[in-house]
């Protein structure tokens, strides 16, 4: 292992921030993001599925996920070494860095918690609690580990160079394209698509989404598993890559409809983060701007293009947002290392690098297509994907888990 | 005895209340509603997407008086709550059968 068993402090400390800037995009950033979206009835059912999900896969990460995605050198998965944490010791450093196994595994799982539960915005307002959680866990050890370990893990895609810094396929496609084979799977809500209610607060979504864009320094800057020029770079293309993306979507609903909204406003910054992801460790600060910009010009398009086109019930638009997003960045990502100054070297000359990317993104959407349609069926058979129309009505607050979001007035 | 329901804007409440007080009616129930009526709902949009709010909030504004104060109060009401625009609402009048002051047991026109 080399100087990989150093353990040192700098990068140490930084990496345990990081990782608590991504569990806090889960909970609450992603919770309260998504919760602000739903009607007012489904606004506890949203919040308690985040948390649910982010608990399962936590524990699910420790019992076989995190072994199946980075113990093992396999071209196709992990192997069962690190099962339990096995063999985990105090004072091991992860292979390839200076920081400790053990928050090397936790910063892991931060990324194995928030990317089912990126899904939740799909099928919320309809689906039952229990396959929530059944698909999430299926999802977890079927879909991301493998691809975590073909990219991330020394699998196949890494072999061939395929570079995603903090997760365009391993979380955005992943999470997009399965986000959409689950929304059409479990049908539309049933007032779907001219009866469906706004979202019921736009400021909790506003709130939801700057926590989102604090966190996701830690995501970004936090995926150079060190503390130094690369983190730093990537924390400064995340966020213009945001700021750009927010003024653009802005700008798009302000000469298309008249007026600025602020949903409109924080839903480019995801866009603009979740396209900067994938490049964050080869862009420079021109580059970011630029892909933000591009970020909320195609997203836009793209979350139009699912609800109308496709008429595709993805409820918070996942695929549109995220997946598309992450597709784009990693696609765009060996002309963005070009832009400007401050790019970083990439693993390939331009055009080969591109079509790596390519193999990248759509073996990665191909496989999580097919594995989630598989993961839903079974959902379907063993506890049914969808409450009855009269629970749909009242709310899965009440319906589902007996407790109503707000009290006011009663 | 009459009982006027007045459905107006939210934001011309203070005025109503002023222009009442300055008549010399004191005393109303204030309940918030929704509802539509020629002015339809509007469209509100969401990434990209229009959704049709049908019942826009409003207030229902309700007063109790004797048969001798109705005019007034409807003339103050209506001049209060006026914007011009479509959408400023409707004034109701109902009689009233019996009034009682639930602290004193006064009856009629002595417990408005």
């Amino acid at each position: 292992m080399g100087q990989g068993t150093v353990i040192n402090a700098a990068d140490t400390a930084w990496m345990l921030t990081a990782t608590a800037l991504v569990l806090l995009m889960t909970l609450p950033a992603l919770a309260l993001f998504y919760g602000g979206l739903v009607q007012a009835k489904n606004i506890l059912s949203v919040l308690v599925q985040c948390a649910a999900v982010a608990a399962l896969c936590s524990v699910l990460w420790f019992a076989c996920a995190y072994s199946l995605a980075y113990s093992g050198d396999g071209d196709w998965l992990g192997d069962s070494a690190a099962f339990l944490l096995g063999g985990l010791t105090r004072g091991a450093a992860h292979p390839g860095t200076h920081i400790p196994e053990s928050v090397y595994v936790m910063f892991q799982m931060t990324f194995a918690v928030i990317t089912p539960a990126l899904i939740i915005g799909a099928y919320v307002e309809r689906i039952r609690f229990a396959a929530v959680l059944l698909i999430s866990a299926l999802w977890l050890l079927i879909v991301y580990a493998p691809v975590a370990h073909w990219v991330w893990g020394g699998g196949w895609l890494a072999k061939k160079g395929v570079m995603d810094f903090a997760g365009g396929i391993v979380v955005h496609v992943t999470a997009g394209v399965s986000a959409l084979v689950i929304a059409w799977m479990i049908a539309p809500r049933h007032e779907f698509p001219h009866g469906i209610r706004p979202p019921h607060a736009p400021w909790m979504v506003m709130v939801g989404a700057s926590l989102l864009w604090v966190g996701w320094f830690g995501f970004n800057a936090g995926s150079a598993l060190s503390s130094g020029a690369d983190a730093g770079m990537a924390m400064l293309a995340t966020h213009l890559s945001a700021a750009s993306a927010t003024l653009v979507w802005m700008a798009i609903e302000w000469i298309k409809f008249g007026k600025p909204s602020l949903v409109g406003a924080v839903t480019g910054t995801i866009a603009g983060l979740a396209t900067i992801t994938p490049a964050a460790g080869v862009a420079g600060p021109l580059g970011a701007v630029l892909l933000g910009a591009a970020a909320s010009c195609v997203c836009y398009t793209a979350v139009w293009a699912v609800k109308r086109v496709m008429s595709v019930d993805d409820a918070l638009d996942v695929l549109g947002v995220h997946g598309v997003g992450g597709a784009m960045g990693t696609l765009l990502l060996p002309f963005v290392a070009l832009a400007g100054a401050g790019g970083g070297p990439l693993n390939h000359p331009v055009l080969e690098q591109f079509s790596v990317q390519a193999i990248g993104v759509v073996s990665a959407a191909l496989f999580s297509a097919i594995a989630t349609f598989v993961i839903t069926k079974l959902a379907d058979m063993l506890v049914g994907l969808r409450v009855d129309r009269e629970h749909e009505t009242q709310g899965l607050d009440f319906a589902t888990h007996g407790e109503t979001g707000y009290h006011i007035n009663r | 005895m009459k009982l006027i329901a007045a459905i107006v804007q939210p934001h011309r409440l203070d005025s109503v209340r002023l222009a009442l007080t300055e008549i010399g009616i004191a005393g109303m129930t204030v309940t918030e509603v929704r509802g539509y009526g020629r002015q339809k709902g509007h469209t509100e949009i969401y990434r990209g997407a229009e959704y049709t709010i049908s019942f826009l909030p409003k207030l229902k504004i309700e007063v109790a008086l004797p048969d001798e104060r109705v005019d007034d109060a409807i003339a103050a009401i209506t001049r209060a709550a006026r914007t011009g625009k479509i959408g400023d609402g409707k004034i109701f009048v109902m009689d009233i059968v019996a009034a009682h002051r639930v602290r004193t047991g006064e009856t009629g026109d002595n417990a408005l």
